[in-house]
C-alpha cells in the first residue's frame, strides 16, 4: 500500500511525468464541462421555453436524444466514431479537432451534460411565479433586458439543489474519460492495477478521490444555497 | 433485406448480417438491467426500511452504505467491486474450505449494478415512505393489521404514489450505466455495435443504431412510468395547471 502512494501517489494527485492527470486531469475535465455546458445551457434553456416553435422544437430533440441515450455511446460516437468519417478527416480544422482525444472527450461531456443542465433550467423557468415576471414587465422591461436581468437570476437561484445534482452526477461522469485514454484518476488507478495487481488499493484510493471531490462540490453547493435561496425559506418567529 | 438495400444502393445502411449480434446485444442489455433493477428495488426497500429504523446498529451502515456508493462514480464501483468480488470469493471459498468457482462476467455485472443502484433506490425509497402521512399508519394499526398487512396494505401503494418520479429516473439512470458494462467484457449492445462497426469499417453507423436502440426502450419506460403514474395515483386530485 505504502509502496503504490508513494510510486503512484504523484500521478493520482497532478501528474504521470507526460502531463497532466489524475485528480488534476479530473477536475480540468468537469470545470471545463460545467463552464462551457453552463454558458451553452443559458440560451437554450429560454429556447426550450419560447413560444416560437422553431426555436423550441430543435431543443427539444437535441435533449431528448441526449439525455435518452448512454454518455458512453456518445462519448464513443465523438471518439471513434465521426473520425470515421472522410468528411472529418479531409477537413483539416475538423481533422485536428478529432484527433485529439481530449477535445472529443470535452465535446461529448459538454453535449451530454448541457442536455441535463437546459432541462433544469427550462423547468425551473416555467415554474417561476407569474407575479415576478409581470411586475417585472410593469417596470418596462422587456426582450433580452427581462431574461437577463430577472427570468435567469430568478430560474438559477430556483434551480440550485437540482443543478448541484447534475454536477455531482457529471463529476462522476468524467470517469468514462478513461475509455478515450485520457489521464484521468481513474487511467491512473487502471494503470496502478495493472502494475502492482493491489486490485482493491488501487480502485479504492479513486474512490476515495471522488469521493472527497464529491462532498466537497455538496459542500459547496450547501453554501451557495444558503446565500441565494435564502429568500425561499419561510421566516421563523 | 440485404438485396434491397444492395439493388437501392445503399448497402451501407443495411445491418450487413449483424443484425442478429445487435440483438443478442439488446437482450444481454434488457436482461442486465432488469435483474439489476430487481436487486436494488429489493436493497432499495431494505435500505429504507433500515435508515428510517429505531435501531442505531441497522441505521448507521445504511447510512453509511448510501453515503458512500452515492459519492463514488459508478465506473469506479463496477471496476473495483468487478475485480475484488472474485478475489474475496477466493480468499472466501479457501477460507470455508468449498471448491473454488469463478464468478461470470454476467452475475458480477448484476451485483454490482444492483449494489451501487440500490443505494440510489434507498434513499428513494425513504423519501417516499416519510411522505405517506403518519396518520395512515396509525389507522392501519388501530384497525389491528400486523406488519405485513401494513406495509402491504397501507404502505406500499401509497408510497409508491411519491416513490415513482424517482423510479423512473432511476431506472434510466440503471438502464444507461449497463451501457458501462461493456468495458468490463460483458457482450452488452455497444460491445457489439462496437464489434460490427470493427468489422465493417464503420463505426459510426453502428453506434447510432445502438443509440437508437437505447432511445427507443427509455422512451417506451417513460411511457411505462407515466401509466404506472397515473394508476398509482388514482383516486387524487390533479392539481389545475
Amino acid at each position: 500500500m505504502i509502496e503504490l502512494i508513494q510510486e503512484y501517489g504523484p500521478a493520482y494527485l497532478y501528474s504521470d511525468g507526460a502531463g497532466l492527470s489524475g485528480l488534476a486531469m479530473t477536475l480540468w475535465l468537469f470545470i471545463v464541462t460545467m463552464v462551457v455546458g453552463f454558458l451553452l445551457s443559458l440560451p437554450l434553456a429560454l429556447a426550450r421555453v419560447s413560444r416560437t416553435l422553431w426555436l423550441r422544437w430543435p431543443v427539444e430533440v437535441y435533449t431528448f436524444v441526449f439525455r435518452g441515450t448512454p454518455l458512453y455511446i456518445q462519448l464513443l460516437i465523438c471518439y471513434t466514431g465521426l473520425y470515421g468519417l472522410e468528411v472529418v478527416r479531409d477537413n483539416a480544422m475538423l481533422d485536428q479537432f478529432f484527433r485529439n482525444a481530449l477535445n472529443c472527450t470535452l465535446l461529448a461531456f459538454v453535449l451530454n451534460t448541457c442536455a441535463y443542465t437546459v432541462e433544469i433550467f427550462a423547468g425551473a423557468i416555467r415554474n417561476i411565479p407569474h407575479g415576478e415576471i409581470e411586475a417585472a414587465q410593469a417596470y418596462g422591461l422587456h426582450g433580452w433586458r427581462l431574461n437577463l436581468f430577472v427570468i435567469l437570476p430568478a430560474a438559477l437561484r430556483r434551480s440550485l439543489p437540482a443543478y448541484s445534482n447534475e454536477l455531482i452526477l457529471m463529476l462522476h461522469a468524467t470517469s468514462l474519460a478513461f475509455t478515450a485514454t485520457i489521464a484521468d484518476i481513474l487511467k491512473v488507478a487502471r494503470d496502478a492495477n495493472a502494475a502492482t495487481f493491489l486490485t482493491f488499493q488501487a480502485f479504492g484510493i479513486a474512490a476515495l478521490l471522488y469521493m472527497l471531490l464529491s462532498f466537497a462540490l455538496v459542500g459547496g453547493f450547501r453554501l451557495a444555497e444558503r446565500r441565494w435561496m435564502r429568500f425561499l425559506v419561510p421566516a421563523r418567529g | 433485406m440485404n438485396n434491397f438495400f444492395q439493388s437501392t444502393g445503399l448497402h451501407a445502411l443495411s445491418l450487413q448480417g449483424f443484425g442478429p449480434l445487435l440483438l443478442q446485444g439488446t437482450w444481454m442489455t434488457v436482461k442486465l438491467a432488469l435483474l439489476s433493477l430487481a436487486l436494488s428495488l429489493a436493497l432499495g426497500l431494505l435500505g429504507a426500511s433500515a435508515k428510517l429504523s429505531r435501531l442505531r446498529v441497522l441505521r448507521v451502515p445504511a447510512t453509511l452504505y448510501t453515503t458512500l456508493i452515492r459519492s463514488v462514480p459508478d465506473l469506479v464501483l463496477i471496476l473495483l467491486i468487478f475485480y475484488t468480488l472474485q478475489l474475496w470469493l477466493n480468499d472466501l471459498t479457501e477460507l470455508l474450505g468449498w471448491d473454488y468457482f469463478e464468478i461470470d462476467p454476467f452475475t458480477a455485472g448484476v451485483i454490482t449494478l444492483g449494489f451501487i443502484y440500490g443505494a440510489y433506490f434507498t434513499e428513494n425509497f425513504r423519501g417516499a415512505i416519510l411522505s405517506v402521512p403518519a396518520g395512515q399508519l396509525e389507522a392501519a394499526t388501530a384497525y389491528g393489521l400486523n406488519r405485513i398487512q401494513r406495509f402491504r396494505l397501507v404502505l406500499f401503494p401509497q408510497l409508491m404514489r411519491f416513490a415513482l418520479p424517482g423510479l423512473g429516473n432511476n431506472w434510466l439512470v440503471l438502464l444507461k450505466s449497463t451501457a458501462l458494462v461493456s468495458i468490463i467484457g460483458l457482450a452488452d449492445l455497444v460491445k457489439a455495435a462496437q464489434n460490427a462497426g470493427k468489422t465493417t469499417n464503420n463505426t459510426l453507423y453502428f453506434l447510432i443504431i445502438a443509440g437508437l436502440v437505447y432511445l427507443l426502450i427509455t422512451t417506451l419506460s417513460n411511457r411505462l412510468f407515466k401509466h404506472l403514474e397515473r394508476r398509482y395515483n388514482t383516486g387524487i386530485k390533479e392539481l389545475a395547471r
